[in-house]
């Protein structure tokens, strides 16, 4: 146990004080030795994507266990942002995009032409680099992925949109001015009601792309808690530029490098024993 | 002691400013004229009478209501033709070659001299359609010269609406339709306003396209519906000044006076809805 808390100070970037929440995320990291026998929910097969005549993701295959955080890591425009707008087929209205190989979410490949992409956003529910409220009410915000799935119930969405401010633990803050601009809102609490937006849906997954790089250290710190929480109950994958945020916050990190995928393994073993002598020369910070 | 960078620029400051004030001055002066040599006959009974080969008789009852039907009209078909362009150009239309080449003709459309959509209003609405030199005809033939006007101002709009909003809209499963319907137009509608508003105030000041379209100079009944013939102000305005008596210039400065409040009014609302959906909407 002492061993691997100094393991993970040095992952995390941080002295930490060993309690309960450190103590659970070890025992995570132990846990996550079983996790292999877990299901799969999201299964890619050789992806490659292109925009026009550049090559932006080559020959991906990587596979996402239901319930656990993935991070993705990696230098400025190396794919990894594609990747995961992939999973909720955000870069359809991207001009030249065009993609090759199998993205499969329980069982269905999200790119058959059936299927129904308003449907499968709705699952699979996406938090942005900057925060991007509506310029709409609190309650508005929240409760607009319900309203156009054609809900108008008054008390069905106030009980939606209090359950999903109470999840990221903005509800005290903002209970009393529901009806205030979101706008009037910090730049942490416009991350937090974004997240809400989406919990709001009842997603099965949750892509993340940067949440707090546009945010200060202790607004990052409650959305990483929040990150954290929600991991009992949601896939979710996690783009980030902060080594230390992906050691603190995924279960497993994939390392990208100019649209390839170099490494993926549980978090704890890329840190501490990376296998690719890339992914160790930018865990330690010799390049990106 | 300026350094050049500060010299140059103290140079454009003073020259902006003459040029800016010059040009509102020399607008000024030409309203005041006009409105010291009409303000004789300014008055109700003026806005109230026919036409009339008597000068202090003759009144702009009848253009007015030609310019009213005429605004009205026009607001109904290019509205509606403009913005649904413009949403389907910015949001749906696939790139490729061919739309590339529509995109480019409709910016230049905005260019074409007025004359030329009379002639070819004149073909189409009152020749083919048969609609005759109606308010229709010309209604229909103003729409076909503003709408590019309108498209581009719609474009303008959409495309100042950010991309983070959009995404957040589809991200929680909004259909194309759901996204723009919620959150674009509304971010875009007052910059739209402001265009549609200008494209119309452009509309009631032309006269050649009307002229070519057979609109009427002397119309002794107020119109009654879109089948009717008419005139309009500006018409009235320039057959009043090609009359050989003087008093008739008087009538002419009266009118001018009245089109140029009509159109003030118009791009005042314009810039009020703008200012106040900018209040609304900040990202």
């Amino acid at each position: 146990m002492a061993k691997k808390i100094k393991i993970l100070k040095n992952m995390i970037g941080y002295d930490i004080k060993v309690t309960e929440s450190t103590k659970e995320m070890i025992d995570k990291t132990k846990v996550d030795n079983n996790i292999e026998n877990k299901n799969y929910k999201i299964v890619t097969r050789n992806v490659n994507v292109y925009y026009g005549d550049f090559h932006a993701i080559k020959n991906v295959s990587l596979n996402f266990p239901e319930n656990t955080v993935t991070a993705f890591i990696g230098p400025s425009g190396c794919g990894k942002s594609t990747f995961l707008r992939l999973l909720n087929r955000m870069n359809d209205y991207i001009d030249g995009f065009r993609m090759d190989g199998e993205i499969i979410i329980d069982n269905e490949n999200i790119y058959e032409k059936t299927i129904d992409v308003e449907k499968l956003r709705k699952r699979v529910g996406m938090v942005f680099q900057k925060p991007n409220p509506f310029p709409k009410s609190i309650f508005e915000n929240v409760a607009y992925g319900l309203r156009i799935q054609g809900f108008s119930n008054k008390n069905f969405l106030m009980e939606r949109v209090e359950k999903a401010l109470r999840q990221v633990g903005l509800w005290d803050e903002v209970k009393d001015n529901l009806k205030k601009n979101a706008y009037a809102l910090s730049g942490g609490q416009q991350q937090r009601l974004c997240i809400a937006r989406t919990l709001a849906v009842e997603p099965e997954i949750i892509l993340m792309d940067e949440p707090t790089s546009a945010l200060d250290p202790i607004a990052m710190a409650k959305i990483e808690q929040l990150i954290f929480e929600l991991r009992n109950e949601y896939t979710i994958v996690i783009v980030t530029h902060n080594l230390q945020q992906a050691g603190r916050v995924s279960d497993y990190t994939a390392f990208f490098y100019l649209g390839e995928l170099i490494e993926y393994g549980k978090t704890y073993d890329v840190f501490t024993n990376p296998k690719n002598k890339k992914t160790e020369n930018y865990i330690t910070g010799r390049f990106g | 002691m300026y350094s050049r960078a500060k010299y140059i620029d103290k140079i454009f400051e003073k020259i902006g400013f003459v040029v800016t004030y010059s040009c509102i001055f020399l607008l000024l002066i030409l309203f005041v004229i006009i409105l010291i040599k009409g303000i004789g006959r300014l008055n109700i009974s003026f806005l109230t009478s026919l036409p009339s080969r008597f000068p202090e008789k003759a009144g702009i009852l009848t253009p007015m209501f030609g310019t009213l039907w005429i605004l009205i009209l026009t607001t109904i078909f290019a509205f509606p033709l403009g913005v649904a362009a413009g949403i389907y150009l910015e949001e749906y239309m696939k790139k490729s070659r061919f739309t590339n080449i529509i995109e480019i003709n409709i910016s230049n459309l905005a260019g074409v001299p007025s004359i030329i959509y009379g002639l070819l209003g004149l073909e189409i609405f009152v020749r083919i359609f048969k609609f005759g030199p109606t308010i229709l005809s010309g209604s229909l033939t103003l729409t076909l010269l503003i709408l590019p006007i309108i498209i581009v101002a719609t474009r303008e709009s959409i495309r100042a609406v950010p991309q983070t909003i959009k995404d957040a809209s589809y991200a929680l499963g909004a259909s194309k339709w759901q996204t723009i319907w919620f959150h674009v137009l509304p971010a875009a509608f007052g910059g739209i306003l402001t265009g549609v508003i200008l494209a119309i105030s452009r509309a009631v000041g032309e006269a050649a396209p009307l002229i070519v379209v057979g609109a009427l100079a002397y119309v002794p009944f107020i119109p009654s519906s879109p089948f009717d013939e008419f005139s309009v102000l500006p018409i009235q305005i320039f057959n009043w000044i090609s009359r050989p008596q003087k008093e008739f210039i008087i009538n002419a400065s009266a009118a001018i006076v009245i089109l140029l409040v009509i159109t003030i009014m118009l791009n005042n609302i314009a810039i009020y809805f703008r200012n106040r959906w900018q209040k609304k909407l900040k990202f």
